[in-house]
């Protein structure tokens, strides 16, 4: 007999705290996968603030550090920066990522940090129970958009691959789905580019996956993937929004 | 030790953090102690060392959360109101139990207050830097040879206790110039084999953490670091006094105004009122101690600060009511001169 | 000869896998309940599964060991 499949060796034997149907489990999976299979995990650096993501340490078995609420890219700037032959990525919800982190995410692709950032996009805030975040879509329901998030009242949701691939600094933005295998296993492609281009030293790499929140969504797990399909990937179009080398392009120009 | 050189404030504490073994320096601008970015960023690349500007107070300090997780030696500066930016990364690194060098060259307050020195933010370098039970080393130098001997020190203590140490300075220390001895650069650096390098596979990984969500799981996190901080307090305490044996007034003071002080002690002393001085030089752990046992022989103390009194809290738990604790205080970037604290004693003694 | 083994204490008996499997050999238990008070997932039919492993690719838990 053969392994077919099994827990990867990146990701501790323990069982997550998450909700049934939560995706966050999947994307766990998947950068534990893409560790193992770069043989990382003995120089890799997570970085997990506050969220749902928050008890990552106790999930992965590379070191770990638990950052504040939006902080992860400028703790994961000085642990690179400290140690830059260390791997080092965040891993980051929405709430932490376009609300509170915004400056520090725009800031760390701005510079052209070289981290890998994996951003869960549910469209709520799970940890504080369902409350709207910057990502939660018009005439979305959540315990402080009781009656929909209105535009004119709470403005628009942040679509934060299209506004990192502006940015001169960003080498790879790609948004993908965890919603079906195929789509898993694109999200998987693009979490192991970016951890690829940080080997490479090309720069700031994130990865936009879309993802379910079904205890928040008051939806079953199935239903839950149903509305990521139906709702969300019209409003975040799936893809490669960037895809480039800063530095390299910028010294050639300069020559 | 090098010959003496004239140095700025701001630049010397930079040149020593260097000499300290730090490498890593984030920050963000704001007067007046931008000259200590400055130096770092025209000195680390130079030298192998990292100086990058944030984006904001609030990045800079998370930034040093990640350099001290990785182990290394680091430390940012600020001014007052990037200080209050700085809370939360500072109540993160101590909850952490992490090293970090943290420079407040204070400006007038509140709000955007004004650029001239102050010390109006002694309580929040001693009690209320941010949320959550835990302490800031605080190391407050009355010049700048001080200044460059101290920084050394915050760098060994916040690496021996694993806190945060702040170093309290003032728009003045950070201005002026003085010559200096420069200390010889550090050649070995602690071990931190907590530090999160990446396991090499060759232990279980490290993690740096300040979230327990079981409630009794923090609480003895918290009090094993309280029993860190009696061993600071038992330990770490630094205090000069000055003509303090004979003395019937002692004046009590910490940082520049400490250094006006002495003037004005030095002219008292010429017309021959007997006053000393209590100079406190860690802010925390308070030197309460030494207050007690200059209480029995003297009539008054009088604490002078650049602010409407913060240190004087700490100063009347130290005496009690043994004997009155006068104040006097300029405040909002005002300095107070060596007569006007003059005057401040002939009252006293005309009191008492 | 294609073998799924489910880590019934860990599965939360979300269905994805259910709606995964190519076969439809996947279903909750009735009967069972795990410990956290889940019924977990299980193989109604082991011989004809293809170990294509899609059913541990959509498994939030990484309950699921897919072997042939």
């Amino acid at each position: 007999m053969s392994v077919v499949f099994k827990k990867p060796d990146a990701l501790c034997d323990v069982t997550m705290h998450y909700c049934p149907g939560c995706t966050h489990g999947i994307v766990h999976r998947l950068v534990a996968e893409v560790i193992d299979e770069l043989g990382i995990v003995g120089n890799t650096v997570g970085v997990a603030p506050v969220g749902c993501a928050v008890f990552a340490y106790n999930y992965f078995e590379c070191d770990m550090i638990e950052a504040a609420h939006g902080r992860a890219p400028a703790v994961a700037t000085g642990c690179k920066r400290a140690n830059p032959n260390n791997i080092v990525f965040t891993y980051q919800g929405d709430g932490d990522l376009a609300a509170i982190g915004t400056a520090e995410t725009v800031h760390a692709a701005s510079r052209g940090e070289n981290i890998t950032v994996i951003f869960i996009n549910n469209t709520i805030y799970g940890m504080t129970s369902g409350q709207m975040a910057p990502t939660s879509l018009p005439g979305q329901v959540t315990t402080t958009s009781p009656y929909g998030r209105d535009p004119r009242q709470a403005g628009f949701p942040i679509r934060v691959c299209e506004m990192l691939s502006t940015l001169s600094g960003t080498a790879y933005c790609e948004r993908v789905s965890v919603d079906c295998v195929k789509n898993v296993m694109q999200a998987k492609k693009a979490i192991k580019k970016a951890f690829e281009n940080q080997i490479a030293g090309k720069g700031f790499s994130l990865v936009e996956v879309l993802s379910t929140c079904p205890s928040n969504w008051g939806l079953s797990p199935l239903e839950s993937l149903e509305r990521l399909r139906r709702d969300m990937i019209p409003y975040y179009p799936l893809g490669v929004y960037c895809d480039k080398e800063p530095f390299a392009a910028f010294e050639e120009a300069a020559k | 030790m090098s010959d003496k050189i004239l140095m700025k404030g701001n630049e010397a504490l930079a040149e020593a953090a260097i000499r300290a073994g730090c490498r890593f320096f984030f920050g963000y601008p704001i007067t007046p102690q931008t000259q200590l970015p400055e130096y770092m960023a025209k000195k680390m690349p130079k030298i192998g060392g990292t100086f990058l500007q944030a984006e904001s107070e609030v990045a800079a300090i998370n930034m040093v959360l990640g350099a001290a997780s990785a182990g290394v030696r680091v430390m940012t500066s600020s001014s007052s109101p990037g200080i209050s930016l700085k809370a939360e990364g500072i109540s993160y690194l101590a909850g952490s139990d992490l090293p970090a060098v943290i420079v407040n060259i204070q400006r007038g307050g509140p709000g955007l207050g004004g650029i001239q020195p102050s010390q109006a933010d002694y309580w929040q370098a001693t009690k209320g830097l941010a949320h959550g039970d835990f302490r800031v080393l605080s190391l407050a130098p009355a010049g700048i040879q001080e200044a460059v001997d101290l920084m050394g020190t915050a760098f060994d203590l916040a690496d021996k206790y694993r806190m945060p140490v702040m170093i309290l300075g003032d728009g003045i220390l950070g201005q002026m110039m003085e010559p200096v001895r420069l200390p010889d650069p550090v050649e070995s650096l602690p071990e931190k084999p907590w530090a999160t390098t990446g396991t090499k596979g060759k232990r279980k990984h490290n993690i740096v953490n300040s979230l327990y969500i079981q409630p009794e799981a923090l609480e003895e996190i918290v009090r094993a670091r309280y029993e860190r901080y009696a061993q600071v307090e038992a330990n770490e305490t630094r205090v000069e006094t000055w003509l303090c044996d004979d003395a019937d007034i002692i004046v009590t003071a910490y940082g520049s105004t400490a250094r006006i002080c002495r003037n004005a002690i030095r002219a008292a002393r010429a017309d021959g009122i007997k006053v000393g001085m209590i100079r406190p030089i860690t802010l925390w752990p308070f030197p309460s101690e030494t207050y007690a046992a200059h209480v029995p022989h003297t009539k008054a103390i009088l604490d002078v600060e650049m602010s409407m009194g913060q240190m004087i809290d700490d100063v009347r738990l130290a005496v009690g009511n043994a004997v009155p604790v006068h104040f006097f205080g300029r405040t909002g970037g005002v300095v107070p001169t060596p007569a006007e604290i003059r005057a401040r004693i002939d009252e006293i003694c005309k009191e008492a | 000869m294609p073998k799924v083994t489910i880590n019934e204490e860990r599965c939360r008996g979300c269905e994805l896998c259910t709606t995964a499997c190519p076969k439809k050999i996947i279903a909750l238990s009735k009967t069972k309940l795990n410990s956290a008070g889940y019924h977990p997932a299980e193989i109604t039919d082991q011989s004809i599964c293809i170990a294509c492993a899609m059913c541990a690719r959509m498994c939030p838990h990484v309950a699921i060991t897919v072997e042939k």
